[in-house]
């Protein structure tokens, strides 16, 4: 947004650019381990498979969201409107509850309602023309709304049995369902944005729209189809987040959405769009998750792990700008 | 291009009325002076968070912290008043403004000389200056019994039938009025919204223009800090929790354009008193107050749709950067 910044548009040619990217993950995953490590040494409790298995839950759902957010980042869009779309998801499959709805028709719906909001977004921003940021609170205080319309102060809960599988269920061992889902999104989002054309695309939109236009690449389209699987996977962690909680609120998951965007922009994806990667993020969900539980572990409340999380985000990008500016002098 | 600020303006102006005379149509007590200044009142903190806003989004930044910064400030000053209840009420205006324009000044700083997009810099301090607030509280709640009278007086003490509150809210429009039209500062910041480039050859430092920005926004929230605790009575880390989208809503609603460079002072205010005037109308019409939220999204929806219609007749481009010759 600001002008300096604008500026920082890299050349995905240049063996430098290459090189810093890598570096940006290098550096992360060196943070993931060290946290990692001081951990076993703060905490007795943190090596054990059931503990790590659990504190997983800290991060899959919002890295769900977050790879498609990544994607729609890059492709220098927001969308602050994810919370809301679980809220209004999870309350959909709550409402449907009442009618005797069985487990696949709840997926169903969860899916559909997170796809519909989705297109919702797209349409104002893509047909529109409007700016994302502000289109997404307009319709995350929207789609929030409609929930506490249907819910009020009350709660929709007892969901069938089958359907807590997703969220409480274990595929093997200590390996949760919800993991595998993050697992297999992970590898199908950076297959989808590093080795396909439309991963080309969504990076060529994000550098330079009307070059892409101009290049034959049907801007609206993507930038569409990635507000579609933004929707849609806001659907998937609700349908987990719902499946886990056993019960809708109309508050369900409030303020995740900067919690995702924290997590993507701690990733290396650049706010402004144009670069970053899958991997980061996966790298950057794993960070805040073990820096959650293990200072869950040390008794320190959640509160004051978010100055932790907000400290992260502006150092990582912070640092490395300092740093160059010390050298250049 | 001024005719068109006071159409929109006026558009605004205008659902604004219609939207108070539907509800006084049904219940004529809504219109009553005394009501429309209780609302007016309510509305004040909004309506000075949405003032220091707008000037932030109208030089291309955005401030998420506003909130946090408001919580904050608030927790510090009724501390103090803890500590020392005897304080002067121009001490605790002074250090709630001052600490909130130090806070807005480390975001000012972030986004100016290490060029981070204001959006990451601000989710960043939102996140840390709210978790500061429960590092110092502990978590724990000032009541009202622990401040002093002159502490939660000021707010609402009575001036010509209008609380300090309201007076302050407009003073700070008449303010901020005068300093966007006719000083260097206020224009340099519609220059350096409408386009950087253009107004770095002007000779206009846009980086410094934007932390100023960030600096008065900051001071209007910790200044906001101490008349919510003082109003309230009460202060706790979850105040204001989620403020921050409100504000940046009527300042959407006002006809802010988050590209940056349009807008006005009257346009924040006029769309702080649209939400202001819904949220207050609800209950009276018996609505039920969670039909609140879904309202100011679309209220979001409708107005940015309008305004970019009025934009785009200008040429706009409504692309958040200018790298595109």
């Amino acid at each position: 947004m600001t002008d300096a910044t604008a500026r920082h548009v890299p050349d995905r040619l240049s063996g430098r650019t290459v090189r810093i990217l890598a570096s940006w993950e290098a550096l992360l995953l060196a943070v993931a381990i060290a946290i990692f490590v001081v951990n076993t040494f703060a905490s007795p409790y943190f090596l054990n498979a059931w503990n790590l298995s659990d504190a997983t839950f800290n991060f899959t759902e919002k890295a769900m969201i977050a790879f498609a957010m990544a994607l729609l980042i890059i492709s220098g869009e927001i969308d602050l409107s994810v919370a809301a779309i679980i809220a209004l998801a999870s309350t959909a499959m709550g409402y449907a509850l009442q009618f005797d709805v069985g487990t696949v028709g709840l997926v169903f719906i969860g899916l559909a309602v997170g796809l519909a909001c989705g297109g919702f977004n797209a349409v104002f921003v893509t047909v529109l023309g409007l700016p994302s940021i502000v289109v997404t609170i307009g319709t995350m205080s929207l789609f929030r709304g409609l929930s506490y319309i249907i819910l009020g102060d009350g709660a929709f809960n007892g969901y069938p049995p089958s359907f807590s599988w997703f969220g409480q269920g274990y595929v093997f061992w200590v390996i949760t369902v919800e993991l595998v889902i993050f697992a297999a999104l992970a590898v199908i989002y950076g297959l989808l944005l590093h080795a396909t054309t439309f991963g080309r695309a969504v990076y060529a939109v994000g550098n330079n729209p009307t070059a892409a236009l101009f290049s034959g690449i049907r801007v609206a389209r993507v930038k569409f189809t990635l507000f579609l699987l933004t929707g849609l996977m806001s659907g998937v962690a609700a349908i987990c987040l719902t499946s886990r909680l056993g019960s809708t609120r109309p508050s369900i998951a409030s303020g995740m959405e900067l919690e995702i965007v924290t997590m993507v922009v701690l990733g290396g994806v650049n706010i402004l769009g144009g670069s970053g990667s899958i991997p980061g993020v996966v790298i950057a969900a794993f960070v805040m998750g073990l820096v959650t539980f293990g200072l869950g572990l040390l008794n320190v409340p959640g509160i004051v792990m978010s100055i932790f999380i907000g400290g992260l985000l502006i150092g990582v990008i912070a640092l490395p700008r300092l740093w160059a500016m010390a050298r250049g002098r | 291009m001024t005719r068109l600020l006071l159409t929109r303006e006026a558009l605004l102006a205008a659902a604004l009325v219609l939207v108070t005379i539907a509800v006084a149509t049904r219940f004529p007590g809504f219109v009553a002076p005394d009501n429309l200044a209780r609302v007016f009142n309510d509305t004040s903190p909004l309506i000075i968070l949405a003032l220091g806003q707008a000037i932030v989004i109208l030089t291309r930044c955005i401030d998420l912290s506003v909130a946090a910064n408001l919580a904050l400030t608030g927790m510090v000053v009724a501390m103090l008043n803890t500590a020392y209840p005897d304080l002067p009420i121009v001490v605790t205006l002074a250090v709630a403004t001052g600490l909130g324009a130090v806070m807005g000044a480390f975001n000012g700083i972030l986004v100016w000389k290490l060029s981070i997009p204001p959006i990451v810099v601000t989710l960043g301090t939102m996140t840390i200056y709210r978790g500061i607030v429960f590092l110092i509280s502990d978590g724990a709640w000032v009541n009202a019994h622990e401040m002093s009278a002159r502490f939660t007086g000021f707010p609402r003490a009575e001036i010509l039938g209008l609380p300090v509150l309201s007076w302050i809210a407009i003073l700070c429009v008449a303010v901020l009025a005068i300093v966007m039209a006719r000083t260097p500062l206020g224009r340099s910041v519609f220059a350096v919204g409408g386009n950087p480039h253009a107004a770095v050859y002007a000779g206009i430092d846009v980086g410094r223009t934007q932390f100023l920005a960030f600096v008065i926004s900051g001071a209007l929230a910790g200044l906001t800090g101490y008349l919510w605790v003082a109003r309230y009575a009460v202060a706790y880390v979850d105040i204001a929790g989620g403020f921050e989208l409100e504000v940046v809503a009527a300042c959407v609603i006002g006809g802010i354009s988050i590209a940056g460079g349009i807008g006005s002072v009257t346009g924040a205010l006029l769309g702080a008193l649209f939400l202001g005037v819904v949220k207050n109308a609800l209950p009276v019409v018996g609505i039920s107050p969670f039909w609140q939220l879904a309202i100011s999204g679309a209220a979001i929806l409708i107005a940015v749709a309008l305004n970019s219609r009025a934009g785009r007749a200008r040429g706009r481009i409504i692309l958040r950067r200018e790298d595109t010759p």
